[in-house]
């Protein structure tokens, strides 16, 4: 889709604010205890995939900055970076989607849930584990389960929650039709 | 959404430096904690750390929230570590002073517990850093900040905008949650996960399909206002340099300096005592 | 002075029109007008009419931000705006936009103000001179550390007026001014732009359908639009005489309608353009008057039990400042009911405690024949439904019949028993045609119509709505109240919140008003707003039937109000 730049720059905002609260406040109990599941990656995809990879990077990035800073635990940057890297490659794969047409039918939605499973993948048990690895000098095996228990649950939620935002948008889009009144 | 960064406006010397400043001192100051394990530079980075934060006259009862959080999670991030991995200070080190077999692999040595002490080191090493420009800067100098050190005007902005919209989104989001609660919308752990999460989505998409309208009434606003026209802009919250600013942004770079310097020296990132 | 005719014009349309991309017929068709310099001009119309499109055209979101096909001329000084930018533009042209949240862009009302500056590159100290001289001029400079947050709707309003003033434009263009208003609000609001005017020497275009709330300051002109095309453009009396406001969808005001039910000839040399103004003769008087004596008067509504008691009621969101205070008010079965008030004035909370989003403090809430502390906020809604302010916030299906299903399947009511009950309500709430619809063709009256049929399929007793009527037209606001009453009149208890003073007066039996966290008054909607102390402390407006009433010596102004409200509900129905 063509956006004005100023656009561009406003749904950053926008969706780094969304990406914020969604991650900071709203919480989902998850089946292990005391334990809640991340749902702003769902928000992610569909922000990234409707503005691009320079939006969905910094969508990322930003959120999750911010998280990281109200929360007062540091900055975690080898994962706040893997954010921003799940939303450019999401940016990517939103090139292949019309959504912004309306369109968000059974293609769409293989091409959509195969680009965020592989773009998880990449993102949390690849390469944040290594930044992990190279930034903290933490043990390997840890990291590498703790990237693949949080990629799977970041697919999971992406898969349901950003597959809905994407139908519900396509779905808002007025399409032109023959919408007949019955009787 | 002061409450949410935890900014606390009261006149220190921290609050005088510019939030440029303090945003370059904090990435420098970060990194050199992020890549040195040196025992020594890291216990001195957390003394200066705790003097700073005495400077700033912020007080304990201002964050003893997000201490207490960020104490649980370091206590479990060392858990899980030595969990996981109880030998890698054995690995790093290239040494094995055995104290206490737990059975197994899981053998306390003092290697493991000096990797520990370090891991905990570089968080009060940052932490209380990252805490004082959190406290110390005002939200509204933020944007001003990133444009200083060299990012585009645009995208510092969407910086702006997202703390300007962040607390009217979480406005919105707690009144729909409302409404549709009183539809029957439940996540607890009643439900099973995917129910729960198709809940979640119920309330996510009246707010954030509302959320796209108003990124078109905001992007209008700004470009009736000549937002985006010239290369650059001025700040009305920016502040000038003054020599206390570049003193501190001199200093966190010899802090930089002075850790990549060991890393050589050391032969690596690791101070090692038991060689 | 010049006369007002022979000034040079700023803005020029000669033969003018525009299509959207998107759209299959052009939105506005032959537009001829001329803005001179110092005008005012009330541009005026329903819903759809292309006003809007034309303050687009005006302030240059068209043809910069939005595409479609211009036919004829549009210049702004001389110049086609297509070869000027959005920013050459918005030097000579200042646009306050309708949603004063969303034109809200900086974290603090300074930083607000002084966004055009720094897109400008303006340099200190001229900066803050220039934020803290405009910030005087709407008489917000004691509030520059503020974030929106803790700004009234009004005030929000003045930092977006200061915002578009630091550059001294020469045209001013309001869109929708008073939607987001208190009746109070909007005629300071009204005030202030008539003083801007007269300081700057600006033109100020205005975009509004409330005719009377606008003419509260005079206009030099009223643009009347329909249909993409230019009905009327005259001055107020003249339009105000004749009968094209009525034709077209614009409500004319309460006084004007008055005098012709009574029988008055109304024409341009009675000055109708204002209650202030309005110059009556002892004949049209004595007209007025004889309308009153001979309309018969109401018999008062039955007594009716009580459904909902709240006593003593206290709420505190941070658990220092009250938001309500100690409320006691009953509901009745059956009633149509009004809460009225200013922003922050507790109105929206009490609906949210009585729906149980929040909890009370002290005090107690007794719904008859239910025990009502114990019931959860799912279970409450089976008796008490609310309805939010934008539609666009509580719909979260495609299709209608799932969207209204919700709330049922939710609860697990068994599938064949769900179908019925959800015809039902799309059949009350006028959605049968559309049942098989996507909620996206549906047009924003319609979506809330939805929403209260997703409400009312849970069958409440008591249906509560946060301004039903905001931001339409009114032929909308028409077809949605009629709807209520409709629905009150099957016995649903229904209650609106609302600052709409013309809704509380023509549609709620009663009215309570709160203010700061209190109760202030109780009554029938035509004693409060024919009461000026109590007009004052709450906000409100009074309704110019009242000054009308004591213009012809009518001693009972609060009856007189009762039975015009009476004999136009006749009216409407016949």
């Amino acid at each position: 889709m063509k956006n004005s730049p100023v656009k561009t720059i406003v749904s950053i905002g926008i969706g780094a604010a969304l990406f914020f609260v969604l991650g900071r406040f709203v919480a989902i109990p998850s089946p292990v205890p005391n334990t809640s599941i991340c749902i702003q990656y769902g928000l992610l995809a569909f922000m990234a995939v409707l503005f691009g990879p320079l939006a969905g990077a910094l969508i990322g990035l930003i959120g999750h900055f911010l998280i990281d800073l109200s929360w007062g635990y540091g900055i975690w940057w080898s994962w706040v970076i893997c954010s921003g890297i799940f939303g450019l490659l999401m940016g990517f794969a939103g090139k292949k989607i019309r959504l912004e047409d309306g369109t968000f039918g059974g293609k769409e939605i293989a091409i959509f849930n195969i680009a965020q499973v592989i773009a998880h993948l990449i993102c949390w048990v690849v390469v944040a584990p290594i930044l992990d690895i190279v930034m903290y000098a933490e043990p390997a095996n840890k990291v590498f389960l703790q990237g693949l228990v949080g990629g799977v649950s970041n697919i999971v939620t992406t898969a349901i929650i950003g597959t809905l935002l994407c139908i519900a948008y396509a779905a808002s889009k007025p399409k032109k039709g023959s919408l007949k009144e019955e009787k | 959404m002061r409450n949410i960064f935890n900014y606390v406006d009261r006149p220190s010397p921290i609050h005088r430096l510019t939030g440029a400043t303090k945003l370059v001192c904090l990435l420098l100051w970060s990194f050199a904690a992020m890549s040195t394990y040196d025992t020594r530079l890291l216990v001195f980075l957390t003394l200066l750390s705790l003097v700073l934060f005495a400077l700033s006259r912020i007080r304990f009862s201002d964050v003893s929230f997000l201490v207490s959080f960020m104490a649980a999670f370091m206590v479990l991030n060392n858990v899980l570590i030595f969990v996981f991995s109880p030998q890698h200070g054995v690995t790093l080190y290239g040494s094995s002073h055995p104290l206490l077999s737990l059975g197994g692999q899981y053998v306390i040595t003092r290697e493991q517990l000096f990797y520990h002490l370090n891991l905990v080191l570089k968080y009060f090493a940052t932490i209380p850093i990252v805490l004082l420009f959190v406290c110390t800067t005002n939200p509204s100098e933020f944007a001003a900040s990133l444009n200083r050190i060299g990012i585009r005007y645009t995208v510092a902005y969407s910086v702006a905008l997202a703390l300007r919209y962040i607390p009217d989104i979480q406005k919105n989001y707690h009144e729909i949650s409302q409404a549709q609660q009183a539809r029957g919308i439940e996540m607890s752990r009643k439900q099973n996960l995917v129910k729960r999460l198709k809940s979640a989505a119920a309330i996510l998409i009246p707010l954030i399909l509302s959320s796209m309208d108003r990124i078109e009434v905001v992007s209008n606003a700004m470009e009736l206002r000549g937002f985006g026209k010239g290369k650059k802009r001025t700040w009305y919250m920016g502040r000038p340099f003054r020599p206390a600013d570049i003193l501190a942004m001199v200093f966190c770079a010899l802090l930089l300096a002075a850790a990549i310097a060991l890393n050589v020296l050391n032969g690596g990132r690791f101070w090692n005592p038991f060689r | 002075m010049k006369d007002i005719t022979e000034r040079e014009p700023i803005i020029e349309f000669r033969d003018f029109g525009f299509q959207y991309n998107a759209q299959a017929e052009p939105t506005l068709k032959g537009i001829d007008l001329q803005i001179r310099k110092g005008e005012k001009v009330l541009i005026a119309g329903p819903s759809g009419c292309g006003k809007s499109t034309l303050a687009h055209c005006i302030n240059g979101l068209i043809p910069f931000a939005y595409r479609g096909t211009i036919t004829g001329s549009v210049t702004v000084r001389g110049r086609e705006t297509k070869d000027l930018s959005i920013f050459a533009l918005s030097r000579t042209v200042g646009t306050v936009l309708q949603d004063s949240d969303g034109q809200f862009i900086g974290l603090t009302v300074a930083e607000d103000i002084a966004f055009a500056l720094e897109n400008d590159c303006v340099q200190e100290p001229e900066l803050h001179d220039r934020v803290l001289k405009a910030a005087a001029a709407v008489g917000i400079d004691t509030h520059l550390l503020n974030a929106p947050d803790q700004l009234s709707g009004g005030q929000k309003q003045r930092v977006a007026m200061a915002g578009v003033m630091v550059d001294d434009v020469e045209v001013f263009l309001f869109d929708e001014p008073l939607a987001n208003l208190d009746p109070a609000t909007g005629k300071s609001a009204m005030e202030l732009i008539d003083e801007i005017h007269d300081r700057t020497g600006a033109a100020v275009i205005i975009i509004e359908h409330r005719l009377e709330d606008v003419l509260h300051r005079s206009m030099d002109r009223i643009v009347l639009m329909n249909e993409g095309r230019i009905i009327a453009d005259m001055d107020p009396d003249t339009l105000l005489s004749g009968e094209l406001l009525r034709n077209h969808g614009i409500r004319e005001p309460l006084y004007v309608t008055a005098l012709k039910y009574a029988g008055v000839r109304v024409t341009p040399e009675l000055k109708p353009s204002s209650i202030r103004s309005l110059r009556l003769g002892p004949e049209e008087k004595q007209k007025v008057l004889d309308w009153y004596r001979r309309t018969p008067p109401r018999p008062a509504p039955p007594p009716r039990p009580v459904l909902l008691k709240a006593e003593d009621v206290t709420f505190s969101y941070d658990g220092r400042r009250e938001t309500l205070s100690h409320i006691s008010l009953e509901i009745f079965r059956g009633e149509s009911l009004a809460i009225v008030g200013t922003n922050g004035a507790g109105k929206s909370t009490f609906s949210k405690v009585v729906c149980g989003f929040e909890k009370h403090q002290s005090g107690t809430l007794c719904f008859t024949g239910l025990d009502w502390p114990s019931l959860s906020l799912k279970e409450r809604a089976d008796h008490v439904g609310y309805v939010m302010q934008n539609p666009n916030q509580m719909i979260s299906k495609p299709m209608i019949f799932d969207e209204v299903a919700m709330g049922l399947r939710n609860r697990n009511v068994p599938e064949e028993e769900i179908r019925p009950r959800v015809e039902q309500a799309l059949k009350t709430c006028g959605l049968w045609p559309f049942r098989n619809w996507p909620v996206s063709a549906l047009s924003f009256g319609q979506k809330k119509r939805v929403t209260i049929a997703s409400i009312l399929v849970l069958e409440p007793e008591i249906i509560i709505l946060d301004e039903p009527t905001a931001g339409q037209d009114y032929r909308h606001y028409t077809e949605i109240m009629e709807f209520l009453r409709e629905l009150n009149a099957r016995g649903v208890t229904v209650v609106m919140i609302t600052h709409d003073m013309h809704l509380m007066l023509e549609y709620a039996e009663r009215s309570v008003v709160f203010s700061q966290g209190r109760v202030l008054a109780d009554d029938s909607s035509a004693a409060i707003l024919t009461d000026p102390d109590l007009v004052r402390r709450a906000s409100l407006k009074e309704t110019s039937l009242y000054d009308l009433a004591l213009l012809c010596g009518i001693d009972e102004p609060k009856e007189f109000v009762r039975r015009f409200i009476d004999y136009e509900r006749e009216a409407y129905r016949s």
